[in-house]
């Protein structure tokens, strides 16, 4: 491989870099391939990753228009449509559910409701609370890992038992709990966005410890680092080592457990809407649909069980995915 | 004789050894460097040997102040910097500088080759006359590098090239003097002679001061002006780096001369054979043993070398130069240094185990 100009007195490069080159005859500027170039090269490889990342991307689109490719492809989705429901059984006449061209995913038994929409609809409030809850536990694990890793000491050992305290938590029971004294109004909040707010909190405020403990590990490994020394050896200050030494190094591994951590938030989010503790009605949610359905409407119509639990089930695989092929991408030695 | 520009004292770290988390007991401590003494004059290189673990990296680090000695005095160009704050020491850190051993973990991977030359500027806040980048680019060009690879990572360079890269940054500020701690212990073989030419020539073209701590006794030889021998926390041996290789006066140095490689295949086998293998292994730094801390190995030791420590000092003796000075009751004399005297040595050497048994 040549490197342009090579005027090194003997120093007989073998270059480390990988075999993609730029094309003969491009001297002028040398332009470095960041880390980031390399891990999006071997991204791009990664197929089943990146199918992940597709449906991720589709999966955000649809949550963002939804209002859009409802009004296209379906109907408002409190929108009842009992002319479309036997009324003797309580299910959707027809095939499926009631699947035609006019509801992709049929009706919803007793109101008519169109479950194409409610499941659009729903992936905002899943992903919505996911992403935020995950943003806040991001937050938080890194700054507690980073100050573990980096000051240690006491300072370690005391957030280190805070978060076997935040992992040992009842929270199931807590949420349960807390639902029943949560009041209608609070910090200016009402209805729908309070339960969003609360959910947000649960969700975010607890797993922060599994982020905080990779980055506390993370932060460990990388003082040592002789970059680090050196950067000391300089005069360089604590703030400055932290923001432009360690940090650099952290974005990976914070972005790998972040993708990872949205769909366990997913999931977790299901649950406490299926529990009753997520998002009253009528404001569609997967875990309440699936609530629902679970009351005995599965026998006569498994099709209003089957689409959320599809939507959950792609939703969480795709992330997971997706976070898999990335950590394989940004951190090849981590297997 | 000149003023040193770098004088340690009596220095001394030792690292505590803990239990518990919160209610930490000291239950002892390695003492990594035990009570050294050294001085290196402006424009000279002091070489710093010893085995792994004999605390001359330790010392590297105590004398950029890295980490707070536990007792004695760093004195850097007239001004004491044993105990002074991180913030005072910072003007001073562009006098100062150091090379790491490791060229693979001593640059940050995820910064370039620029943001990596350019940090003194940034950290210390110093405004180049040609722009930073310029600077940087006549930096890589001073260690033989192409100030095309301003914008390069340093995966994308080879063990050689990172280790110039960190030759340019210790440079930028234009230290007085470089704290090179095994500057070329990681590198290939052909290229630790470049590396170790590199700074030869850098030494001349900016009047540099060096200590170099190394390992390899043949790099020390080709770039020392003087050279220390330690041993378990100490110094055991000072001398210009002719007398220390041609008249060495510890026995440990012996046994360490004796131990370098011979590149010749025809003399190999003799060498092998003429080798003073030591016995066990280093005493712990934990607790060493009393008097002279070699004695344990040592195959010239008798009572008074556990019962008194030996000072460091120019023995009486018609053969030694000034300045080279020894800590030992019993300095190798020129009839050990013959080929019969060295065989005797080997035997003894070998022997010192079976004593104790």
């Amino acid at each position: 491989m040549v490197i342009g100009p090579e005027p090194v007195a003997g120093d007989t490069t073998t270059l480390v870099a990988e075999e993609t080159t730029a094309p003969p005859g491009a001297a002028k500027a040398i332009e470095g391939r960041s880390l980031w170039r390399i891990a999006w090269i071997r991204l791009k490889r990664d197929k089943i990753a990146l199918a992940g990342g597709v449906v991720v991307i589709f999966l955000i689109l649809g949550a963002v228009f939804a209002p859009f490719i409802v009004a296209l492809l379906g109907h408002p989705p409190n929108e009842f449509h009992q002319n479309l429901i036997d009324i003797n059984l309580g299910t959707p006449i027809g095939k499926f559910g009631g699947i035609s061209k006019d509801f992709l995913f049929g009706l919803e038994p007793g109101s008519g409701r169109d479950l194409f929409s409610r499941i659009v609809y729903g992936s905002r409030i899943s992903l919505l609370i996911a992403f935020l809850a995950t943003a806040m536990s991001m937050v938080i694990g890194t700054v507690m890992g980073v100050i573990s890793g980096y000051f240690g000491g006491w300072i370690d050992a005391f957030i280190g038992r805070l978060m076997d305290v935040f992992l040992a938590f009842p929270l199931l029971l807590f949420s349960l709990a807390l639902v029943g004294v949560i009041p209608d109004r609070a910090f200016g909040l009402s209805g729908v966005s309070l339960r969003i707010a609360m959910l947000v909190f649960i969700i975010g405020f607890f797993s922060w410890p599994y982020i905080g403990r990779i980055i506390r590990g993370q932060t460990l490994s990388l003082r040592e680092r002789e970059f680090v020394d050196a950067a000391r050896s300089l005069g360089a200050r604590g703030p400055y080592i932290v923001v432009r030494e360690l940090l650099p190094n952290l974005v990976a591994p914070i972005l790998i457990y972040t993708t990872l951590l949205i769909p366990t938030n997913i999931l977790f989010e299901a649950a406490l809407s299926f529990l009753g503790v997520g998002i009253p009605a009528p404001t569609a949610s997967w875990g309440a649909m699936l609530t629902e359905a679970s009351h005995g409407l599965y026998q006569v119509d498994p099709f209003y069980m089957i689409f959320p639990g599809l939507a959950i089930f792609v939703t969480v695989l795709a992330f997971n995915l997706f976070g898999d092929g990335l950590r394989d991408a940004l951190d090849p030695r981590a297997r | 004789m000149t003023e040193n520009l770098l004088e340690v004292t009596g220095l001394e770290k030792h690292f505590p050894i803990t239990r518990g988390i919160i209610f930490r007991r000291k239950i002892g401590a390695v003492r990594a460097v035990d009570g050294i003494d050294l001085a290196v004059q402006p424009g000279e290189t002091l070489g710093l040997v010893g085995e792994s673990g004999c605390g001359k990296t330790t010392t590297g680090r105590l004398v950029t102040r890295l980490i707070e000695p536990t007792a004695g005095r760093v004195v850097f160009d007239g001004r004491d910097i044993t105990h002074v704050s991180a913030g005072r020491m910072r003007p001073m850190r562009r006098e100062i500088q150091m090379i790491f051993q490791d060229p693979y973990s001593s640059l940050n991977p995820r910064h370039t080759v620029g943001a990596i030359v350019g940090a003194p500027f940034r950290v210390q806040n110093i405004k180049t006359p040609q722009g930073r980048k310029k600077a940087v680019q006549e930096l890589l060009e001073l260690v033989g590098l192409s100030p095309e690879h301003y914008n390069r990572y340093p995966h994308e360079f080879s063990g050689g090239q990172r280790q110039r890269i960190g030759i340019a940054r210790a440079l930028a500020l234009r230290p007085k003097m470089v704290v090179a701690d095994e500057p070329v212990s990681a590198l290939d073989v052909s290229i630790q002679a470049q590396v170790v030419n590199l700074l030869d020539d850098l030494q001349k073209e900016l009047g540099l001061t060096y200590l170099v701590i190394a390992h390899d006794l043949s790099v020390v030889r080709h770039i020392s002006d003087r050279v220390a021998v330690m041993y378990l926390g100490k110094i055991v041996e000072v001398a210009p780096r002719d007398d220390l290789y041609s008249r060495p006066l510890h026995p440990y140095t012996l046994a360490l001369l004796s131990a370098v490689p011979v590149p010749d295949p025809a003399r190999r086998d003799a060498a092998q054979r003429e080798r003073i293998l030591l016995v066990g292994d280093v005493p712990s730094p934990i607790d060493p043993p009393s008097g002279c801390r070699f004695r344990t190995r040592c195959w010239k030791a008798q009572e008074i070398c556990a019962q008194q420590e030996p000072p460091l000092e120019t023995p009486a003796l018609d053969e030694v130069t000034a300045g080279h000075r020894v800590a030992c009751h019993f300095p190798i004399t020129p009839e050990e240094r013959t080929g019969r005297g060295a065989q005797q040595a080997r035997e003894a050497a070998a022997a010192v185990g079976e004593a104790d048994d």
